[in-house]
C-alpha cells in the first residue's frame, strides 16, 4: 500500500534531514527529561555548540536507571561519546563494565561530600527528602514518622533511583536497625510506585501526606508556580545524597571533544541553567549564586555511601526493604 | 462427453460412488433423497471437492488436476450466486474476466446477456435491489457469458414460485440449447425433470446411477426413486 | 480444496513467521548475553501474585461483563451506540491516566472516601490486591463486555423467536451454550493482559507484595544488567499465557466487534419490569464505574490545557502518524492471518498478548542498532511494536468476518477465478470493510495511548504524546501531563471514530 510506505518513509526521513552537517558530532547519551524543551538540554546544546564548533547530538534512553543498561547492551560498539546522568549509586557498577575512560578534571566542586573520581564527573546533586504540604504532618525523623499517622508514597528501589536512594538512606542512618524501621514504616506507606513521577503525582492528588523526593522540590513550586505551599522536611538522621555524574565512553571516536564537553559541563554555561531546569544543586555553584527560594531547606547532616560501598550495600538493603514490606 | 470413471467422493463418513457417462448436449436432472449426495456429486465435478479415487473426464481430458476455473464448467449454486456489493452488470461481467472494471467490450457483452434474460435497464442495480426472480436471471446471464460447455446447477431456482420456476427453466433450456451446452441440474420436482431434461440421474444409497430417459424412468420408477417420490408400492 | 483456489494464504504464513520473529526471536540476542539467569525466590513470589491477580481480574471482568453485555444486547435506548464506544475508552487510555482517574474516585481523597467521610463512615483503602483487581477490571471490563456482547448478537434472531413460540427458557437453550463457547477465550485474553501488567499492579498493589513478573523483568534489565534473566522471565510469561491461550483456542474464541454492535436483539423474555430495572441497573452501574473515573481524568486534564508546551503540536502529529501507520500495519497483518485461518494463524495472532514490551523493545534495539541509526527508525519501530500489540484484537475483529465471507462466497469466487490477490480486491476487501474499519480504528486508538518502545529509541524532538506526557510528569508538570492525557484520549476516540465510520459508509451488504 502506497500511503503506508509514504508515511513510513516520512517518519524515517525526518530526523535524517535534520542532521545533514559536516561539523564533528559529539554524541551524548542521557535521560530523556534532560533533553526536553524545559530541561537543561536546549540551553546546554546552544552554549556548547557556540564554543566548540561542533554538533552536539543527544541520544536518550528513558530515565537515569536505563542509561547503564543501554550502554551495557551496546558495549564497545556504542556510538555514545559521553554518558550523562548516571546515579552515584550505580557508579561502581558502571566502573566494573570497563566501558568508561578517565577524564581527570581539575575543577573544584561544591559538593557536600568529598568526590575524587577521575572517571565519573558530577554535574549536579541533591538530597533526598520527604516532601509534604505546608501545615501538614511534619515528623522530624524516620523514627517520628513511624510513630505518626502521616502517610507516605515511596518509589520502588528495584525500578527507580530515588527508591534505591531511600533504602540506602535508611541503611546509612540506621544500619542493622533499618529492617526494624522499614517494618514500622509499613503502616505509613500508602503504596510504592515504579518511578518518581507516579509517586509525586499521587502525592499531589492527595493520596499521601508525604512523598519521597528532593529537598529542592518545594523550590519548583515556589519559583515556577509561585506556590509556597510545599515543604521539604528536615530529618535529624541527616539526608542521603544523590550525585548525578557524567563520564567519557572509552570507545569514543571524539576523545578530545568529550573531554572538552566534560570541562564545559562544570562551567557557567552548563551549571547556571541546572537549578531551574533540572531542579537539582549545580556541582559548581554559579557566580550569581542559587536562585531565590531554591534553598528552602538545607540539611544539617549529609549521609552518603561512596560508590563501591553503595554497590556492596545495594543488594542486602533492597532485600531488607522487600522482606519487611512483603509481610 | 462427461465421464465419471469409478469416481468415489467422500466427506467424513459419507461416501458416494459414480460410474457413468453424460453425452454432449444432454440435459440431466439429478434426483434423489435429501442427503443422498447430489450436491456432493456436483462439487466433485466442479472441482470443489477432490475425489478419493477415480476420475472425472471431459472429452477424454482428465479434469482432476484442474482448479475450478480451468474446468470447462460454469456453476449456479443454491444461493449466493451474486456478490452483494457488485451491480448486476459487474456480477455478470465477472463471468468474462475476474475484474471489477470490465472493458467496454465486456460491458457490452454482459449488457446484452442481461437483455437476453430480460433484465434490460437493471444493469446498475445491486442484488438487494432485485427480486428473487431477477437475481436468478442475473445469475443465468453470467452462465451465459461464461459460455462453458458444461453447466452445473444446484437447485438454483428452488426458492422461486412454481410459475416463475417454470419460466426460468424454459429460459435456461432456451439459452443453453442454442449453444449445445450440457446441463446437470439438481431438482426435487419430477415435473421440473420432465420439463427440462431428457434424462434423470438417480442419486441414492451412496451411488449415482447412469442417466436414463426421464419419461421411461418416471413411468416405472425403481424402488429408491419410488420411495423418494412418495409413490406407494402398489402397481 | 483443489489447487489454485481460495484466498491468498502465503502472506498469512509470512506474518505468522514475522510475529514469531518479533515476539520470540527478539529474546535470542538477550538470552545470548551473559547474566545471572535463573529465577530467584523473589521471582517465584512474584509469579504467585501475578497469577492470582490475573486470574481474579480476568474472572471478575468476564463475570461482570456477562450481565452488562446481556443488558446492552436486549435494550434499546438513545445514545446506546455512543455509550458502547465510550465504554471502550479505558482500554485505550495511558495506564497512568486511568490510574489517576480511578484514584480520584476511590483514592484516599477520592470522591468515595469524601462521601464516606461526610456520613462519618470508615475510610476505605484502595491499595492492595483488591485495588489491583479493581483497576484491572476497570481497564478490561470494556473488552470483556464487547466480546460477550458480540456473542449475544451472533445468536440469530430466529432462534429467539423460535424459543419464544415454544415458550422455551432462553438461558439453558441459547445463552448458556453461547457463553460457554465465548467466556474461556475472553478470560484467556484478559488474563494475558493482566499477566504482563506492571505499573497498575505496583501502584495499586501497595508494595512489594504486589510484585509481578514484569517488574522482575524491569529490575533485571535496568539494575542488574541481567539480560538473559529478563529473557527467561519473558519466556515464563509466554509459557503461562501459552497454557491459557491453548485452553482458549481449544474452546474456540469469539468475534470482537466488526459486525453490528449497533443493533439489539429483539427479546420476548425481558419485558417484565424486574428485568428492565435489572438491565438498567447493570448498564447504569457499568457506565458509572467506567465513565466516572474517566470523567475525573478528563477534568484533571481540562485545567492543564493552557499549560501544554509548544512541543505538543509536533508530538500530536507524530503520534497520529504512528497510530495511522500502526493501524495500517495491524490491519494488513490481521487480514493476512484471517485469510490463512487455522491454528498457526491464531497462535501467531495471540502471541503479542503475552509479550513484555520492555523485552521486545530491548531485543529489537539490539538487533536494529547494528543495522541502522536508532533515532532514524524510532517512529517506524514504535509503529511496528504498537501494531504487534494491537494485532490480537484486530484479528479477533476480522477473522469471523473473513470466515463468513469465505463460507458464503468462497465457491462462487473460486468458480469465477477470483483467487489470490484478485479475490482480495474484488470480494474480501469490499465485503469486510466494516470489520476492517473497526479493526483499524481499534489499532489506531490503542497505538495512540501506548508508550510502547519510543522511550528506548527516540532522540530529542521525536517525542510522541505518551512520551511527552511521561517527560512532563518527570519534570513536576503534572497539570500539563494531565492535559496531554486528555489530548491522547480525544485523539484516540477521534481516530477510532474516523476509521470505524470509514468502514461503514457506503458499505452496502
Amino acid at each position: 500500500m502506497n500511503p503506508t510506505r509514504a508515511a513510513i518513509f516520512a517518519l524515517a526521513a525526518a530526523p535524517a534531514l535534520a542532521q545533514a552537517q559536516d561539523a564533528p558530532v559529539l554524541t551524548v547519551l542521557t535521560y530523556d527529561s534532560f533533553t526536553s524543551e524545559w530541561g537543561p538540554g536546549p540551553a546546554v546544546e546552544k552554549a556548547f555548540e557556540a564554543e566548540c564548533g561542533c554538533d552536539i547530538r543527544f541520544v536518550t534512553a528513558g530515565d537515569g536507571a536505563a542509561l547503564l543498561a543501554r550502554l551495557q547492551l551496546e558495549g564497545a560498539t556504542s556510538e555514545a561519546d559521553v554518558v550523562l546522568g548516571l546515579d552515584s549509586n550505580l557508579v561502581a557498577a558502571a566502573r566494573a563494565t570497563g566501558l568508561f575512560a578517565a577524564h581527570g578534571t581539575g575543577a573544584a566542586l561544591d559538593l557536600p561530600v568529598e568526590w575524587a573520581d577521575d572517571t565519573f564527573v558530577p554535574f549536579d546533586w541533591g538530597w533526598f527528602a520527604m516532601v509534604g504540604k505546608a501545615g501538614g504532618p511534619a515528623p522530624k525523623s524516620f523514627r517520628e514518622l513511624t510513630e505518626s499517622d502521616a502517610t507516605l508514597v515511596i518509589e520502588d528501589p528495584r525500578s527507580s533511583t530515588p527508591g534505591l536512594g531511600l533504602v540506602l538512606w535508611l541503611d546509612a542512618a540506621y544500619g542493622e536497625e533499618a529492617p526494624a524501621i522499614w517494618d514500622a514504616l509499613r503502616d505509613n506507606i500508602v503504596t510504592v510506585t515504579p518511578g518518581w513521577s507516579e509517586a509525586y503525582n499521587l502525592f499531589l492528588e492527595g493520596e499521601a501526606d508525604l512523598v519521597l523526593s528532593y529537598t529542592t522540590s518545594p523550590a519548583y513550586h515556589l519559583i515556577a508556580e509561585e506556590d509556597a505551599g510545599y515543604v521539604a522536611l528536615p530529618f535529624e538522621e541527616g539526608h542521603y545524597l544523590q550525585v548525578e555524574v557524567a563520564a567519557k565512553v572509552a570507545s569514543t571516536d571524539q576523545p578530545e571533544l568529550a573531554d572538552r564537553f566534560l570541562d564545559f559541563m562544570l562551567g557557567e554555561g552548563f551549571q547556571g541553567v541546572i537549578p531551574t531546569t533540572n531542579w537539582m544543586y549545580p556541582a559548581v555553584t554559579p557566580a550569581a549564586g542559587l536562585p531565590d527560594g531554591f534553598e528552602s531547606m538545607r540539611p544539617a547532616t549529609t549521609l552518603f555511601f561512596p560508590p563501591e560501598e553503595a554497590e556492596a550495600r545495594r543488594g542486602p538493603a533492597v532485600e531488607a526493604w522487600r522482606t519487611a514490606l512483603s509481610q | 462427453m462427461l465421464r465419471l470413471e469409478q469416481l468415489e467422493l467422500g466427506q467424513g463418513s459419507f461416501r458416494l460412488v459414480a460410474d457413468l457417462e453424460v453425452p454432449r448436449g444432454a440435459s440431466v436432472a439429478l434426483m434423489g433423497p435429501s442427503g443422498g449426495g447430489k450436491s456432493t456429486l456436483l462439487a466433485g465435478i466442479a472441482g470443489f471437492l477432490a475425489p478419493r479415487s477415480g476420475r472425472v473426464t471431459w472429452d477424454g481430458v482428465d479434469l482432476g488436476p484442474l482448479p475450478p476455473l480451468a474446468r470447462p464448467i460454469s456453476v449456479l449454486f443454491q444461493d449466493n450466486n451474486l456478490f452483494p456489493h457488485l451491480t448486476a452488470l459487474q456480477n455478470v461481467a465477472l463471468g468474462l474476466r475476474p475484474s471489477l472494471r470490465p472493458s467496454p467490450e465486456d460491458r457490452q457483452r454482459a449488457g446484452s446477456a442481461l437483455v437476453r434474460v430480460g433484465l434490460a435497464g437493471l444493469e446498475a442495480r445491486r442484488p438487494a435491489e432485485l427480486s428473487g426472480g431477477q437475481q436468478a436471471r442475473a445469475a443465468l446471464a453470467r452462465v451465459l457469458v461464461q459460455d462453458r460447455p458444461l453447466v452445473l446447477m444446484d437447485e438454483p431456482f428452488g426458492a422461486l414460485g412454481p410459475a416463475l420456476r417454470a419460466e426460468m427453466l424454459a429460459l435456461t433450456r432456451e439459452v443453453l440449447d442454442g449453444r449445445g451446452a450440457t446441463l446437470l441440474m439438481v431438482t426435487h420436482d419430477p415435473a421440473d425433470a420432465r420439463r427440462l431434461a431428457g434424462a434423470i440421474c438417480l442419486v441414492a444409497d451412496g451411488r449415482a446411477h447412469p442417466p436414463q430417459p426421464a419419461e421411461e424412468l418416471l413411468a416405472d420408477p425403481p424402488p429408491a426413486l419410488r420411495a423418494y417420490l412418495g409413490l406407494t408400492q402398489a402397481t | 480444496m483443489a489447487v489454485g483456489s481460495g484466498p491468498p494464504r502465503l502472506p498469512g504464513a509470512l506474518v505468522a513467521l514475522l510475529m514469531a520473529g518479533l515476539c520470540l526471536g527478539t529474546l535470542i540476542p538477550l538470552l545470548l548475553r551473559t547474566g545471572e539467569g535463573g529465577l530467584v525466590g523473589a521471582d517465584w513470589a512474584a509469579l504467585r501474585f501475578t497469577l492470582v491477580q490475573a486470574a481474579l481480574s480476568a474472572g471478575l471482568s468476564v463475570g461482570l461483563g456477562v450481565p452488562v453485555a446481556r443488558a446492552l444486547a436486549r435494550r434499546r435506548f438513545p445514545g446506546r451506540s455512543a455509550l458502547v464506544t465510550l465504554l471502550g475508552a479505558p482500554f485505550v487510555l495511558p495506564v497512568i491516566v486511568a490510574v489517576l482517574g480511578l484514584l480520584a474516585l476511590f483514592g484516599r481523597s477520592g470522591l468515595v472516601n469524601e462521601a464516606l467521610g461526610l456520613i462519618g463512615g470508615p475510610r476505605m483503602s484502595v491499595y492492595g490486591l483488591h485495588g489491583v483487581v479493581l483497576a484491572h477490571v476497570f481497564l478490561n471490563l470494556p473488552l470483556a463486555t464487547r466480546l460477550i456482547l458480540q456473542g449475544w448478537l451472533d445468536i440469530p434472531a430466529e432462534r429467539f423467536r423460535l424459543a419464544a413460540t415454544l415458550g422455551a427458557p432462553i438461558w439453558p437453550l441459547l445463552e448458556w451454550p453461547m457463553l460457554r463457547r465465548i467466556l474461556p477465550g475472553a478470560f484467556a485474553a484478559i488474563f494475558a493482559l493482566c499477566l504482563t501488567s506492571f505499573s497498575v499492579a505496583l501502584i495499586l498493589g501497595g508494595g512489594p507484595r504486589a510484585t509481578t513478573v514484569e517488574l522482575a523483568i524491569y529490575q533485571a534489565i535496568r539494575f542488574e544488567a541481567d539480560f538473559a534473566g529478563a529473557a527467561q522471565l519473558a519466556l515464563l510469561q509466554y509459557a503461562i499465557c501459552g497454557v491459557a491461550a491453548g485452553f482458549a483456542l481449544w474452546l474456540s474464541p469469539p468475534a470482537l466487534g466488526g459486525g453490528g454492535l449497533g443493533r439489539s436483539v429483539e427479546r420476548w423474555d425481558a419485558a417484565g419490569a424486574g428485568a428492565r430495572v435489572m438491565d438498567a441497573a447493570w448498564i447504569g452501574g457499568a457506565a458509572l464505574f467506567l465513565l466516572l473515573p474517566l470523567g475525573l481524568a478528563v477534568l484533571r486534564g481540562v485545567g492543564g490545557l493552557s499549560d501544554l508546551p509548544v512541543e505538543t503540536m509536533g508530538a500530536a502529529l507524530r503520534s497520529v502518524m504512528v497510530a495511522v501507520s500502526a493501524s495500517v500495519l495491524t490491519v494488513g497483518a490481521a487480514l493476512a492471518l484471517a485469510l490463512r485461518a487455522g491454528t498457526l494463524a491464531q497462535l501467531a495472532g495471540a502471541l503479542p498478548l503475552a509479550a513484555s514490551s520492555l523485552v521486545l523493545g530491548t531485543g529489537l534495539l539490539l538487533v536494529l542498532r547494528s543495522v541502522v541509526g536508532l533515532s532514524a527508525v524510532a517512529l517506524p519501530v514504535t509503529a511496528l511494536v504498537d501494531a504487534v500489540a494491537s494485532l490480537p484484537f484486530a484479528l479477533r475483529a476480522l477473522a469471523p468476518a473473513v470466515a463468513e465471507i469465505e463460507a458464503r462466497h468462497g465457491r462462487l469466487a473460486d468458480s469465477l477465478g477470483l483467487v489470490g490477490a484478485r479475490r482480495l480486491r474484488v470480494v474480501i476487501l469490499p465485503l469486510a470493510r466494516p470489520a476492517l474499519g473497526f479493526a483499524g480504528g481499534l489499532a489506531a486508538a490503542l497505538s495512540m495511548g501506548n508508550l510502547g518502545v519510543i522511550a528506548l529509541f527516540a532522540g530529542p524532538g521525536q517525542e510522541t504524546l505518551p512520551l511527552l506526557m511521561a517527560q512532563l510528569m518527570g519534570a513536576y508538570r503534572m497539570e500539563a501531563a494531565a492535559a496531554t492525557g486528555l489530548l491522547i484520549l480525544a485523539l484516540a476516540l477521534l481516530l477510532f471514530w474516523i476509521f470505524d465510520r470509514g468502514g461503514r459508509i457506503d458499505a452496502s451488504s
